[in-house]
C-alpha cells in the first residue's frame, strides 16, 4: 500500500503485468474511491460550467458525459475533470483526488453572480472502474439494464447485484468499461461480487501503465498548474467559447508532448530529453511519465520538449548520466479493439 | 520466501555467496514484479562496500543495487540483458548479477534465517 492524495491505495494485487493484461484481454477493476465528486445545481449550473471549462458543457444531454478542463487564470490547468449531465440544471463534476481542495475552492471563488449551488460528494460515492473487452458481458447477467446498447459516454442509473448504483460507459485504461458510482457504504459488497464473477482487481501501477499505453495525460505529469494543456494534441477540449483563462490557453504552447519509444531502458518521470546528436547545451525537455510497456514488450514514455525541436524523429534520453537513442513515435501507443 | 543457508544477505536484499556471486533475494524479485531490465558494472570496476553498482528495473520502479562487499568486479552476468527475467525465474542461479574478487564483506550482513525476519517483519 502506498500514500495517494490522503488515501492508502494498492499499488498491485496478483502483480502488475497479470493486472494489466486482465484489462486488455478480459476485465479488470481499480478502486478509485478517491477521486472527487461535485455536484452543481440550479438555474445557472449551466452558465456557471461554461465559465471555467473549456469543452461545451451546452452540448451535453441528460445520461451523457464528456472529458473537460478546468483552465486556470494563469496559463496551466487547474485540473482535467468529467462531467456527467444527471438532468437540467444538475451536473457531476468528476475531479481527481488530489485536486479536490484546490478545484472546489477555484470553483467556489466563481460562483459569484450565478444561481448556482456547489456541493461535495466526495466522501459519499465509491468509484469502481471495472474495466477491459468483456466487461459489459460479464455483467449483464447482473444487471437490469441493456448495458451492450449504451454508447460510450452514456451515464445512467441501474441495478448491479441488486445495488442501485450510477454508471457511466468510460474509463481511463483505452478499453471499453464502465465506471460504477455507488454508495460508499455498499461499496465492498459490490467489490466482493465482481471478485466473485471473475473480475481481476487491478492497482494504482497497472492503472498507470495502461493509461500511459493508451496516450492519456495524467495530471501532475502531463498537465499542471503551469504547463500549457495544448502542449498535447487535446485541441478539440477547447471549444470556440467565452471562458476563464480563454487568452492563455490560445496562445501557441512552448511545448509539445510527444510519445517516444526505446530499445531497452526504462525512462521515468524527469529524465532530460536531448536533440539527437547534440553533446553540448541543456536538455531540450524532460520525460512526464514512462514505464516498460506490458502489452508492446518494450520501454515508452511521454515527454515535453521544446515545441521548435517536437517534429524530430529521433532523441536521447539520459539515464544514470548516459545518453540512450529514443524514437518519437505517435500516441497513442496502444488502440484497443 | 526461498532463502539458501550458504548465502550471506544484505538488508537491501542482494545476496553474496561464498564464491563473490552477488544477485538480489526470492523477496526482493517478488517485490519488484516483473523485471524488465538491468544495468550492471563495468568489469573491472572497484566497489566499496554499499556502493551502489547495478540497477534492476521492474516495469513500476527503477532499484539501485548495493555492493555488498568491497573489491573488484570480475564478472557479469551477460545473459541479463537479452532475458531480465532471469532475475524472476531463478533469482539464487540463473538470475545473478555479477561476480567480485572480495577484499571485505560488509559487517552488516545476516545469515538467511536472521535475513528472512527482517525481510517479512
Amino acid at each position: 500500500m502506498v500514500p495517494f492524495g490522503g488515501w492508502d491505495m494498492p499499488v498491485q494485487y496478483a502483480g502488475l503485468k497479470t493486472e494489466h493484461d486482465a484489462v486488455r484481454t478480459s476485465a479488470g477493476m481499480f478502486d478509485v474511491s478517491h477521486m472527487g465528486e461535485f455536484r452543481v445545481t440550479g438555474p445557472d449550473a449551466l452558465a456557471f460550467l461554461q465559465g471555467v471549462t473549456t469543452n461545451d458543457v451546452g452540448k451535453l444531454r441528460p445520461g451523457r458525459a464528456h472529458y473537460n478542463w478546468l483552465p486556470g487564470e494563469s496559463g496551466g490547468l487547474i485540473d482535467d475533470i468529467y462531467i456527467y449531465m444527471v438532468a437540467d440544471g444538475e451536473y457531476l463534476m468528476v475531479v481527481n483526488a488530489s485536486n479536490i481542495d484546490k478545484d472546489w475552492a477555484h470553483l467556489q471563488k466563481h460562483t459569484a453572480g450565478h444561481d448556482v449551488n456547489l456541493s461535495n460528494e466526495s466522501d459519499q460515492w465509491a468509484l469502481l472502474a471495472v474495466q477491459g473487452p468483456k466487461t459489459a458481458e460479464l455483467l449483464q447477467p447482473f444487471s437490469d439494464t441493456d448495458l451492450a446498447a449504451k454508447k460510450k459516454n452514456a451515464y445512467f442509473s441501474a441495478k448491479l447485484f441488486g445495488f442501485d448504483v450510477m454508471l457511466a460507459r468510460t474509463g481511463y485504461t483505452g478499453e471499453d468499461g464502465f465506471e460504477v458510482f455507488v454508495d460508499a457504504s455498499e461499496a465492498e459488497a459490490l467489490w466482493d461480487r465482481l471478485l466473485a464473477i471473475g473480475i481481476t482487481p487491478a492497482g494504482l501501477g497497472a492503472r498507470d501503465t495502461l493509461r500511459l499505453e493508451a496516450g492519456f495525460p495524467l495530471y501532475g505529469h502531463e498537465f499542471s498548474d503551469t504547463i500549457h494543456p495544448l502542449s498535447s494534441s487535446y485541441t478539440w477540449v477547447v471549444k470556440d467559447k467565452e471562458h476563464l483563462g480563454r487568452a492563455h490557453i490560445t496562445a501557441a504552447p512552448p511545448q509539445k508532448l510527444i510519445g517516444l519509444k526505446l530499445e531497452r531502458v526504462p525512462v521515468r518521470e524527469g529524465y532530460p530529453v536531448y536533440a539527437d546528436g547534440v553533446q553540448v547545451g541543456p536538455p531540450i525537455g524532460y520525460v512526464t511519465s514512462g514505464s516498460s510497456s506490458p502489452t508492446l514488450g518494450h520501454p515508452i514514455a511521454m515527454a515535453l520538449v521544446d515545441a521548435a525541436h517536437a517534429e524530430a524523429d529521433r532523441f536521447e534520453v539520459e539515464v544514470r548520466g548516459k545518453r540512450h537513442a529514443a524514437e518519437r513515435i505517435g500516441l497513442p501507443f496502444y488502440r484497443g479493439a | 520466501m526461498k532463502t539458501l543457508s550458504e548465502l550471506k544477505y544484505a538488508a537491501s536484499h542482494e545476496w553474496l555467496s561464498p564464491d563473490g556471486t552477488v544477485g538480489i533475494s526470492d523477496f526482493a524479485q517478488d517485490q519488484l514484479g516483473d523485471v524488465v531490465y538491468v544495468e550492471l558494472p563495468e568489469v573491472g570496476r572497484e566497489v566499496s562496500a554499499g556502493d551502489t553498482v547495478a540497477v534492476v528495473e521492474s516495469v513500476k520502479t527503477a532499484s539501485d543495487i548495493y555492493a555488498p562487499a568491497s573489491g573488484t568486479v570480475t564478472a557479469v552476468n551477460d545473459e541479463l540483458n537479452g532475458s531480465p527475467e532471469k532475475v524472476n525465474e531463478s533469482p539464487y542461479e540463473g538470475g545473478w548479477l555479477f561476480k567480485m574478487d572480495v577484499t571485505e564483506a560488509s559487517a552488516d550482513l545476516m545469515d538467511a534465517e536472521k535475513y528472512a525476519e527482517t525481510a517479512e517483519g
